[in-house]
């Protein structure tokens, strides 16, 4: 397979799947925001913290209100990662490999995005959690569709590892918005309105029923060790990073356990660290702290990747970055909250 | 339906489906019957279904002016074009003479040049051809065949006379619309598909599978094909991918492609891969900056060596530019003669060539009725349709005439044949042009079934490309 059609298949389903945890995101805490006593402030400013573009949103925008982050996430064409700029991304990379991917997932991707551009030109904010709901459907629908209509072959495989691995980022970061949200007023933990923030959460991650099949109670260590460390449940880092690492090695043929290229190797490592983690690990570590740690060996991974196949060359000095556009949050953080 | 009214105009036009009010050509009846069962909202709902299911599909084409939003969908019409069975036996014995002529001029401008020695073709106008390329001199083409795909355009003048209006042999575009308004022309009227035998057009891409394949050296059991696109921003790259994905072959651009150890190769997530012939959708001279413009960034430096050691075959040949400049098109009908000894099936437009004086002066006194065209533009541009131009715009034309003479001819007014199109909720005649594809794979010579019918949607206007407001009808080729 041609390294540019990887490429862009594997940013394809990055960026399908980026939209959708955007959305995610924004529908969360819209109805985060909607339970929140009277008189509390309405706290927007996590969610632009936890995508890494703090900085660029302050420039741009100045002040975090419900209307400028839910702008800037989901309608600004000039931020790379918003929903819409998403959108279009992924549709240039299906263009260019639409004699790769089936028609019915080109078809997919089209809609989708002239979808999401109808939207941002006539949308009412009464309509926003209908239009997130929809930009979800569409992404689920894109993947079921390249399930069943591609063969599941190469090109399959690196669209596949690319949606898991945006998805275990996300993961992270949808873990993250929680902690900084509550972080403020610590009083509230344990709280009713701390249960239904963690529903919220869960929610928002579609992991709210079947955390319950599993769980029944809610409460934050074992919220974490589901999104964490569940080896079921798909949406949860550890699944992400597990089938990630089967479709990478049905690319290359080396059998699991061993590596023949960068990219298996920090992934096979990654996969360990996780297979073999507890949470009581992870807390011993601290949430946060272990988040960071995961989001750098996914920016990791996804560097190896771009060397090993897509024949790219990314800086010694580059490699723990995020792809693309987004950078590492741990230093927002520290210069939003003063935390160290 | 309003068709009963419907008037042709026949004075002073050619319709293709009626031959006066109230009275279709014999190959429209099935057609029109089926329409009067309509009324025109319907036709209009189905007019509407057919556009949106194009656009879905995304079959658009970027126009290089416009930098906003550049995709467009070609606007699609729905009532087709209609060809009779005998008209198109007849089209097809004269698009194989023509083109086969034209490849044996091809093989002779760049081996011995008889044609020009025997005094049929000036050496000069060859030598001043843009499109003429020293580099492919003395190139033997696998299968000896130079122009493997061609799209020449033909139209009709008002007494239904048939004429060649360009040759196209370079990268001709536009077959992919003929498959997909074909596609969406099943789904939105299945019926009268049922009804009446209409030659089947989607077995294009296996016939240029095919010919491609047919290209690669027979020691090879399995030969790598590849198409070459300049890229998403190209105003044909939606058929670029088609046509790639049609025939399950590799779409390559100039930057996934490298020469090392003496063959094309692609560079690939397991390392290089041989190609072994490239259906090459970009111009000549960006193919290769080593031999040609060295600020292409669109080709493969070096490309042009493996072609010449033959171990990459190039789809058309380089160099087939020669015979598209439009004063050597003026003589492919003495070609015709020369080469085949006998008389042209299809006739060209008559061609005044400005480069020689007597013609010259009858182009400039005449500009009013003349339509007059650069040398090696296509696409509509550079060209001045003198009924419709102002007075300045025909000075303007005339200096750029007088100072670059070889550069222009003129052509006598066509007035092209119509075919009633639904514009807004009425039936009106528009303009058209038909641009079939043949394919030459030495062996034999393929003519595809149809091609693309152009229709100039704005009223009046002859001018049926896409970039200038240009839509397209399917084509149908009845079965004799």
């Amino acid at each position: 397979m041609l390294s540019r059609v990887a490429d862009s298949i594997y940013w394809l389903n990055r960026y399908i799947e980026r939209a959708d945890n955007t959305a995610r995101f924004v529908d969360v805490n819209l109805n985060m925001m909607l339970d929140l006593p009277p008189g509390v402030t309405q706290q927007w400013l996590p969610l632009v913290t936890t995508t890494g573009d703090h900085e660029l949103f302050m420039e741009r925008y100045g002040e975090a209100t419900a209307d400028n982050v839910i702008h800037f996430l989901t309608f600004d064409a000039k931020y790379d990662n918003s929903i819409l700029s998403s959108l279009q991304i992924a549709r240039e990379n299906a263009r260019s490999i639409r004699e790769i991917i089936s028609s019915e997932m080109w078809q997919e991707v089209n809609d989708f995005y002239l979808m999401v551009k109808d939207a941002a030109s006539q949308i009412h904010v009464d309509m926003l959690p209908d239009f997130y709901r929809q930009v979800k459907r569409a992404s689920h629908r894109f993947a079921g569709v390249m399930d069943a209509t591609m063969t599941h072959n190469e090109g399959w495989h690196f669209g596949y590892v690319g949606r898991l691995l945006e998805r275990a980022d996300k993961t992270t970061r949808i873990l993250d918005v929680k902690y900084f949200i509550l972080l403020p007023s610590a009083q509230w933990v344990g709280t009713p309105l701390d249960q239904i923030q963690w529903m919220a959460l869960l929610k928002s991650a579609s992991a709210y029923e079947m955390y319950r099949k599993q769980q029944h109670r809610i409460n934050p260590s074992a919220v974490a060790e589901f999104l964490i460390l569940d080896h079921d449940f798909p949406r949860s880092i550890n699944f992400c990073v597990s089938r990630s690492e089967k479709s990478l090695h049905k690319i290359t043929n080396t059998p699991v356990g061993s590596w023949s290229n960068p990219a298996e190797r920090s992934l096979g490592r990654l996969c360990s660290r996780l297979g073999y983690c507890t949470i009581e690990d992870v807390i011993d570590i601290g949430l946060h702290e272990f988040l960071d740690q995961m989001q750098r060996s996914l920016n990791e991974v996804g560097g190896n990747i771009a060397i090993s196949f897509f024949g790219q060359d990314v800086p010694e000095e580059e490699r723990e970055e995020p792809l693309s556009q987004t950078q590492s949050q741990t230093v927002l953080l520290e210069k939003v909250y003063g935390l160290t | 339906m309003q068709l009963e009214t419907y008037d042709p105009e026949s004075a002073t036009y050619y319709d293709e489906l009626f031959e006066a009010v109230g009275k279709p050509r014999p190959a429209a009846v099935p057609l029109l019957e089926w329409m009067q069962g309509l009324n025109p909202k319907e036709l209009q709902q189905h007019h509407q279904t057919a556009q949106i299911a194009l656009f879905k599909l995304g079959v658009t084409f970027n126009v290089y002016s416009d930098t906003q939003g550049v995709e467009r969908v070609l606007p699609f019409d729905i009532i087709p074009r209609i060809i009779s069975a005998e008209d198109w036996q007849w089209l097809e014995q004269g698009l194989k003479q023509r083109i086969t002529a034209l490849n044996l001029f091809l093989n002779d401008i760049y081996h011995d040049q008889k044609i020009v020695q025997d005094g049929k073709v000036p050496a000069e106008i060859i030598q001043s051809a843009p499109g003429f390329l020293p580099p492919c001199q003395g190139l033997e083409p696998p299968t000896g065949v130079w122009c493997h795909i061609t799209g020449t355009d033909l139209v009709r003048d008002r007494n239904g006379q048939w004429y060649v209006l360009e040759d196209n042999l370079r990268v001709p575009s536009g077959i992919s619309y003929v498959l997909e308004n074909r596609r969406v022309m099943k789904s939105t009227l299945p019926k009268i598909f049922q009804n009446l035998a209409i030659q089947p057009v989607d077995d294009y891409p296996s016939h240029l599978l095919e010919a491609l394949l047919n290209l690669a050296p027979p020691y090879l059991q399995t030969p790598t094909v590849a198409v070459l696109t300049p890229g998403i921003y190209n105003s044909a790259y939606f058929e670029h991918s088609f046509l790639a994905q049609q025939m399950g072959v590799e779409l390559v651009e100039g930057r996934d492609l490298v020469v090392v150890d003496g063959y094309l190769q692609m560079k690939t997530t397991k390392g290089l891969r041989r190609v072994d012939v490239l259906y090459r959708r970009v111009d000549d001279t960006f193919l290769d900056p080593l031999t040609f413009r060295p600020d292409s960034l669109l080709g493969v430096p070096g490309l042009m060596e493996v072609y010449r050691a033959g171990r990459v075959a190039l789809a058309n040949a380089p160099g087939t530019g020669v015979a598209d400049d439009k004063v050597v098109y003026a003589y492919v009908p003495e070609m015709i003669r020369y080469y085949l000894n006998e008389d042209p099936i299809l006739a060209n437009v008559p061609t005044y060539l400005c480069w020689q004086e007597k013609d010259r002066d009858y182009v400039l006194q005449n500009l009013d009725k003349l339509v007059v065209k650069a040398a090696n533009e296509a696409g509509g541009y550079g060209m001045l349709v003198g009924t419709q131009a102002s007075q300045t715009e025909r000075e303007i034309f005339a200096k750029k005439i007088e100072a670059n003479p070889r550069n222009y001819i003129a052509q006598p007014t066509l007035c092209l044949s119509r075919v009633p199109t639904l514009i807004e909720d009425r039936i009106e005649g528009r303009h058209v042009d038909l641009r079939p594809y043949i394919l030459h794979r030495g062996d034999e010579i393929y003519v595809h079934p149809g091609g693309l019918t152009r229709v100039a949607l704005r009223k009046g206007s002859l001018v049926v490309n896409s970039s200038q407001g240009g839509g397209s009808k399917d084509t149908w080729v009845l079965t004799p």
